[in-house]
C-alpha cells in the first residue's frame, strides 16, 4: 500500500479535536463553553466564521439546550457535534438518554474534568462515568493524536446502520486538552472519503411524515429498549472494523483493549485515558529489573469489552484497577466493579485491587504507579487482598 | 390570506381524530387550525404535556406531519436544531425546501420549566412559531399550579383551605416576556376565535426570526366545567377583558378582537369550579376585575356593560 501523506501540526487536544470535527464537514454544532472544554468550541466557531466549515453554529443558554439542539438536528438529517465537560455533561444527562434511546448518531467530545462539590476544574472521569448507563458508546483516549483519530472513527460507527448510537469521545482535561503536541492529520479528502454521508432510516421529512419520540405505553416500551441494548451490544464488532479499517488508512491501529506486557505478566495494572502513559513508563521500567508486570489500558468503555478483557487477565496472578471516580457507598470505582463483576461470572479466580487515584486533578506520579505495582506483588504471593480499595495519595489515608 | 369564514380555511386536515384528548379540550382545535395555515411542508415540535402524551400514543400518531418531542423543558431547543438543520442542509445543497417549523407547548414547559430555553432561542433569534397552549396549570399531572395560574384559581397544589383560597398571586406575564426578548411577532389568541387565531398564525409563520402566539386553552378537568362550555368560556375570557386578544408587531401593539362592552369577570369565574369559592370572597372578585379593567385599559376595551 502506497503511504499516505499526512500533515504534521503542532495543535493542542482542543485543537485537534476541532480539526477533525471540520475534516468530517458537520452540518450543525452547538455547545455551552466550558473549562477545559472552552478553546474546541472557539476554534470551531473560528472556523465557521472564516468559511472554513460550512456549518450553523448556535450558541446556546445551557449545555441542556446544546444537547437538544444537535439531538434535533440529527433527527432532522444533520451531522452534528457538541462537546463539553463535568456539569456541563452532567446537565446534559437527562438528554443523553433520549439521544440514545432515539438512535441518533450525535458525536460529542468530552473534556474530561471532576464534578462538584467543591468546585474544581481539573481531570478525573466522574463526569464520563456518571453517564455510563446512558446508552452512548464511550471511548476513552489516551492521547490528542487518538483523540484526533477516534473523532473521526466516532462518527463511521454512530451513522453506521448497524449501530445508529450517540459516541461520546473522552479526552483529559487540561492533561490533553491543552498540551501542544505533534499530531499527524490526514488530508481532507481522505477524511471526506472515511466518512461517507449515509441514508438516515428516518428523518423528520414533510414527504415522509415520522412521529419521533412518542409516548409508548407499557405494551411497547420495553420492546424499544431492548433495541437499544442490541444495538449497543452489536456496536463492539462495527467498532473493531471501523479501527481496522482506520488503521489501515492512517497507519495507526487501535484496538479496544490495549496491553503492554500483558502475555507473561503476573501482575497487570488497568487505566483508562492519559495516564496510562505514565503506567506504561513504569511497566518498562519494572521489566527492566525483571518484573513481570503488564498494562491494560481500556479505550472502550462502552459497550464494555468483556472478552478482551477475560482474554487479558485470565492468567495473570494480581490485577490492579484504577479508577479515577468513586461510586460512594458502592465496592469500589465504577471499572472496579464493572471487571469485577466479569471475573465472578466468567470464573476467573485472579485477586483484584482498587485504586482510586488522581481525583480533582491530584497528580498520579510514577511513583505512584510504583507503589500499585509493589501492592499488587503482595497480592499475587498472598493471593489475597489486603483489602479491595486503596486512596492513592490520599492525605489522611492511613490503611 | 386573511381567513374570515371557515370557508377561507384550506379543506386539508394534517391533525388526525381518534386521538386521546378529553372530550371538549381545545387543543385538538387548536392543532387542527395550526395545520390547516402552515400545510404539509410543516414540522411540529411538541414538549412533554398534555398535548403530547394524548395524540402520540405509541403505534399510533395523530399528526400527519412530521413531530418530534424531546423532552420536557427543551422543547425551544429542539426546535432550534431543527431550524439549524434545515438551515445548513439547504445551504449545502442537501435539501431542496423549506419547512415550517412550529412549536407545541404548555405553559408549564414555556412559563416555567422551560422558560430558559426558550429565552435562549428567542435571544438568538431562531426562524420559529412558537405556541404556548395555556391551560393555566399543570394539566397533564393533574392540575397542579404554575407559573400561569390566574389568582384566585384552585389548584391541586393551591388548595382551599382556611389560610388559603387558591392561587394568591397574578398570572406570570409570559407573553410580555416574549416580547421583552424583542420578537419580531407575538399574539394572543383563543380557539373561540378560530379566524382571528388562523389570521396571527399565518402572520407568525412568516416573520423572518422567532414569533410567539400565546393560546388560552379552557380546560375542562381542570377548570372544572362541561364539555359543552369550552367555546363558550373562551369566548368570555376575551369578552371579560381577561383575556384581550391582540398582536405586537414591529414594535406596535394592535387590539384584533374589539370588545366595546365588556362583561363583568364573575361571568367568566362563575362558570368554572376552580373559581367556585370566590362566589363567597366578593374582595376577592374585586381583585379580579380589578386586573382585568387595567388590561381593558392597556388594549383599549369598553366599560362594562350596565
Amino acid at each position: 500500500m502506497q503511504k499516505l501523506k499526512q500533515i504534521r501540526q503542532t495543535l493542542s487536544g482542543n485543537y485537534a479535536v476541532a480539526y477533525a470535527v471540520k475534516q468530517v464537514d458537520v452540518d450543525v454544532i452547538s455547545a455551552y463553553p466550558i473549562t477545559p472544554q472552552t478553546t474546541m468550541v472557539e476554534k470551531l466557531s473560528e472556523y465557521v466564521a472564516t468559511g472554513e466549515l460550512q456549518a450553523e453554529f448556535i450558541p446556546v443558554e445551557s449545555e441542556h439546550s446544546a444537547l437538544s439542539v444537535v439531538t434535533a438536528a440529527a433527527a432532522t438529517g444533520a451531522r452534528v457535534f457538541t462537546s463539553t465537560s463535568s456539569q456541563g455533561l452532567l446537565l446534559m444527562h437527562e438528554i443523553l438518554f433520549i439521544t440514545a434511546a432515539l438512535r441518533l448518531p450525535v458525536v460529542m467530545a468530552v473534556a474530561n474534568r471532576a464534578v462538584s462539590a467543591p468546585i474544581n476544574i481539573w481531570n478525573d472521569h466522574s463526569d464520563a462515568m456518571d453517564q455510563r448507563d446512558t446508552g452512548w458508546i464511550q471511548i476513552f483516549a489516551e492521547s490528542s493524536q487518538e483523540a484526533y483519530d477516534t473523532m473521526i472513527q466516532a462518527y463511521r460507527i454512530a451513522e453506521d446502520l448497524r449501530v445508529r448510537l450517540p459516541v461520546m469521545v473522552n479526552f483529559d482535561g487540561y492533561i490533553l486538552t491543552h498540551t501542544y503536541e505533534p499530531v499527524d492529520t490526514l488530508p481532507d479528502e481522505h477524511v471526506k472519503e472515511f466518512t461517507p454521508r449515509v441514508k438516515p432510516p428516518f428523518r423528520l421529512n414533510p414527504d415522509e411524515p415520522v412521529s419521533i419520540g412518542t409516548l409508548a405505553p407499557p405494551d411497547y416500551y420495553y420492546e424499544v429498549k431492548y433495541q437499544e441494548i442490541n444495538a449497543i451490544e452489536n456496536s463492539l464488532p462495527v467498532i473493531e472494523e471501523v479501527s481496522k479499517k482506520y488503521g489501515d488508512l492512517s497507519g495507526r491501529y487501535y484496538s479496544n483493549v490495549e496491553q503492554t506486557s500483558v502475555n507473561d505478566a503476573d501482575i497487570v495494572l488497568v487505566s483508562m485515558g492519559a495516564l496510562s502513559g505514565t503506567a506504561r513508563h513504569v511497566v518498562r521500567e519494572l521489566r527492566q529489573h525483571n518484573i513481570k508486570a503488564g498494562l491494560i489500558r481500556l479505550r472502550l468503555f462502552r459497550p464494555f469489552p468483556i472478552k478482551s478483557i477475560i482474554d487479558l487477565i485470565s492468567d495473570a496472578k494480581a490485577v490492579g484497577i484504577i479508577d479515577r471516580a468513586v461510586s460512594p457507598g458502592a465496592v469500589g470505582g465504577p471499572v472496579f466493579m464493572e471487571i469485577a463483576a466479569i471475573m465472578k461470572l466468567y470464573g476467573i479466580d485472579v485477586p483484584i485491587v482498587n485504586f482510586i487515584a488522581g481525583l480533582g486533578g491530584r497528580d498520579v506520579t510514577p511513583s505512584d504507579i510504583k507503589y500499585m505495582f509493589d501492592e499488587l506483588q503482595l497480592t499475587a504471593i498472598s493471593g489475597k487482598p489486603k483489602r479491595p480499595v486503596y486512596y492513592i495519595g490520599l492525605r489522611g489515608w492511613n490503611p | 390570506m386573511i381567513y374570515r369564514t371557515v370557508r377561507d380555511l384550506p379543506t386539508e386536515e394534517y391533525f388526525a381524530p381518534g386521538h386521546g384528548l378529553c372530550a371538549g379540550c381545545p387543543i385538538g382545535i387548536l392543532a387542527k387550525i395550526v395545520l390547516k395555515v402552515s400545510g404539509k411542508d410543516s414540522i411540529i415540535v411538541n414538549a412533554t404535556g398534555c398535548g403530547e402524551v394524548s395524540t402520540t400514543l405509541y403505534p399510533s400518531t395523530a399528526w400527519r406531519v412530521p413531530w418530534i418531542h424531546l423532552a420536557f423543558e427543551n422543547a425551544a431547543a429542539t426546535a432550534s436544531g431543527v431550524r439549524a438543520a434545515y438551515d445548513a442542509m439547504i445551504k449545502k445543497g442537501l435539501l431542496n425546501k423549506d419547512a415550517n417549523i412550529i412549536v407545541f407547548a404548555g405553559d408549564g414547559g414555556t412559563a416555567d420549566i422551560g422558560l430558559q430555553a426558550l429565552s435562549g432561542a428567542l435571544e438568538r433569534g431562531d426562524r420559529f412559531l412558537y405556541i404556548c397552549y395555556d391551560n393555566e396549570a399543570y394539566m397533564n399531572t393533574g392540575i397542579q399550579r404554575s407559573g400561569a395560574t390566574p389568582f384566585g384559581a384552585w389548584t391541586t397544589t393551591t388548595p382551599l383551605g382556611a389560610k388559603l383560597s387558591g392561587r394568591e398571586i397574578f398570572k406570570k406575564d409570559l407573553i410580555g416576556i416574549a416580547i421583552a426578548h424583542k420578537v419580531r411577532y407575538a399574539a394572543t389568541a383563543v380557539p373561540s376565535y378560530p379566524f382571528d387565531l388562523a389570521n396571527k398564525i399565518e402572520k407568525g409563520l412568516k416573520v423572518n426570526g422567532p414569533a410567539f402566539i400565546h393560546v388560552l386553552i379552557p380546560c375542562t378537568t381542570g377548570w372544572r366545567f362541561d364539555p359543552s362550555f369550552t367555546i363558550k368560556i373562551g369566548k368570555l375570557a376575551v369578552q371579560t377583558g381577561l383575556w384581550p386578544l391582540y398582536e405586537y408587531e414591529n414594535g406596535v401593539f394592535r387590539t384584533t378582537v374589539p370588545v366595546p362592552r365588556r362583561k363583568p369577570v364573575i361571568e367568566y369565574l362563575k362558570l368554572q369550579g376552580r373559581f367556585k369559592h370566590l362566589l363567597n370572597k366578593p374582595e376577592l372578585i374585586t381583585e379580579i376585575q380589578k386586573y382585568a379593567d387595567e388590561l381593558a385599559q392597556r388594549f383599549g376595551l369598553g366599560p362594562i356593560e350596565q
